[in-house]
């Protein structure tokens, strides 16, 4: 990942104009679907991000992220309906410490294989987790999912809920950009460019893997306990292999190598599915094609792809020396 | 004076094919020696056992009077040995800065760090810029390190390497593939780094004006054993070795 910070004021402007850009939505938007699309974009968009922490930035293709996104959902689901809304936001919390608890001790499991067997080995306690989820109809409610989840006093307001969502993911990207361009940014990268290197470094590979898999994870069960509150009903499909796709898709499309890429793949991907669900049925016939179209025109991603522009435009001569 | 390396009939296979056979000799402090030996004779596999790469199957190696079979790569790094690989081992996607750094912090133990970006970490980017300059790389510090020249990758594995302080760092082939200025180049600095960083350096090597010019002693080694142990005079009079390596002038 080639993450050379641009001069300070450009990322001080390019995080003002998301968050105005966001924050605006509530005013100037027509209806409450935009509200309801943008509270998705939001909540996906931190989900995929804190993905390509894992992958773009370690190069540990998790194909289970969906189980802590689930775990997430399902606390607040849980917790909110036997207990009351007025346990919504310590179930937050609570579930943010099983995901930590969870993501440690699988990790200390599935880091100790590499590769495909990482990514298998993922899958398969993810659809786990699915399963127990979909099987056990009495505590979770199985197939028909957990409905009337209402967050506690003002957060019943969308728009309250909104902001909410708003400040909760921007501060969470930020804590994720942080780590990104730290010392322990920097290790993860070296992790997956050259993990050899690294133990001969005297640095401990597994170790940093399974840090950055507990970070991923714990921010993928925000995300999911955030998801709780926007249509007020959670289902099994949170757990499901598709939702782990998904942010991997969300992140081949905005790019791997930019922090912010996996953001931006969120806000193409939601968008596009919403227009072409529009108007036909047929639509995963469709988005599956475009994707295929846009990976092909962009393999960079669309974040990546511009990157290189700029830095095309940059250097008008770009004559190498060799 | 005791043996910064002594190696006491280490013997290693695969199979039926024995890659390192008997191999006894000691490596003094502060010395600059060569080994040399035709493709194949066992001289990275040599390498490798000493760093833990590899374990052989008898046979101590001791550093600083220390047994070291059976420890990891890790451990035995700690201990103070330092290795360039013979295909430059770096982080192809960092600047030339941060491959340095990234070992700078390191070596400070500020790998944990999360919070404040790299930039802010003063003095692992001084000692950064400081081996970037022993090495002649500091013009290219904010270039990708997969865009550098082929010879200016093992410089910077090199740096990489010296970061962690070795007391005995290990070369392998640190000229091949090198033009002939490039090689010149390379000959003078890493004389220069052995004395300014007071190294004692082994280095695996086809370049004869290197191996004749800046070693103090020579190695060979023929078909994993070792042939011959001199000065560089002494290797190059010696019959067996002409006839098995050098070749007739």
């Amino acid at each position: 990942m080639t993450m050379k910070p641009g001069p300070k004021f450009s990322a001080a402007v390019l995080w003002t104009l998301m968050i105005m850009g966001f924050a605006l939505v509530p005013v100037l938007m027509s209806s409450s679907y935009q509200l309801n699309l943008a509270s998705h974009v939001l909540v996906w968009g931190l989900f995929a991000v804190a993905f390509n922490m894992l992958w773009g930035v370690t190069g540990m293709l998790s194909f289970g992220q969906a189980l802590y996104y689930g775990l997430g959902a399902y606390f607040v689901g849980l917790m909110v309906e036997y207990l009351g809304s007025a346990w919504y936001l310590p179930a937050i919390g609570i579930g943010m410490l099983a995901v930590a608890a969870t993501s440690f001790l699988l990790g200390l499991l599935v880091i100790r294989v590499g590769g495909v067997y990482f990514t298998m080995l993922t899958l398969a306690f993810g659809q786990l987790a699915w399963q127990i989820t979909f099987k056990w109809y009495d505590f979770t409610g199985g197939d028909d999912g957990i409905q009337g989840i209402t967050a506690p006093g003002f957060l019943q307001n969308p728009i309250a809920y909104y902001y909410f969502l708003l400040v909760l993911v921007m501060l969470s990207m930020w804590i994720l950009k942080r780590m990104a361009y730290s010392p322990f940014g920097l290790m993860l990268r070296c992790v997956r460019q050259n993990p050899e290197r690294v133990r001969f470094l005297g640095r401990r590979v597994r170790r940093n893997q399974l840090r950055v898999y507990i970070v991923s994870s714990l921010f993928a069960g925000l995300a999911g306990s955030l998801m709780a509150g926007i249509d007020n009903s959670i289902h099994t499909d949170m757990f499901f292999w598709t939702t782990s796709g998904e942010v991997i898709l969300m992140s081949v499309l905005g790019g791997l190598n930019q922090f912010f890429g996996p953001f931006v793949g969120a806000i193409a991907m939601i968008i596009i599915e919403d227009i072409v669900g529009a108007w036909t049925e047929y639509w995963s016939l469709i988005i599956g094609s475009l994707i295929m179209g846009m990976v092909i025109l962009f393999p960079k991603g669309l974040v990546g792809e511009l990157y290189h522009l700029k830095l095309r435009m940059m250097q008008p001569k770009a004559g190498r020396s060799e | 004076m005791n043996a910064m390396l002594e190696l006491e009939s280490v013997h290693k296979s695969f199979g039926g094919l024995h890659v390192t056979q008997n191999v006894s000799f000691a490596v003094m402090p502060g010395e600059i020696s060569a080994i040399i030996g035709p493709n194949g004779a066992g001289k990275t596999t040599l390498f490798n056992q000493i760093t833990g790469h590899l374990q052989p199957n008898s046979g101590r190696i001791l550093l600083k009077g220390q047994d070291v079979v059976g420890q990891s790569p890790q451990k035995i790094v700690a201990q103070g040995i330092g290795r360039a690989f013979q295909i430059a081992s770096l982080f192809p996607d960092e600047t030339v800065l941060d491959n340095v750094k990234v070992a700078c912090l390191s070596k400070l133990d500020q790998t944990r760090r999360f919070w404040r970006p790299v930039q802010a970490f003063r003095q692992a980017t001084d000692r950064a810029y400081s081996i970037l300059e022993d090495l002649g790389l500091e013009k290219q510090a904010d270039r990708l390190a997969f865009e550098l020249a082929h010879g200016d990758q093992k410089l910077l594995d090199i740096g990489i390497a010296l970061v962690l302080e070795p007391q005995l760092l290990l070369l392998d082939e640190p000229t091949a593939g090198m033009s002939p200025e490039e090689r010149q180049r390379t000959r003078e600095l890493i004389k220069k780094l052995w004395k300014a960083y007071e190294l004692t350096l082994v280095f695996i090597e086809h370049d004869m004006d290197m191996v004749f010019g800046i070693a103090e002693k020579v190695r060979v080694l023929q078909l994993g054993a070792l042939l011959a142990e001199g000065t560089p005079d002494e290797i190059r009079n010696n019959k067996e070795v002409v006839t098995a390596y050098l070749g007739e002038a």
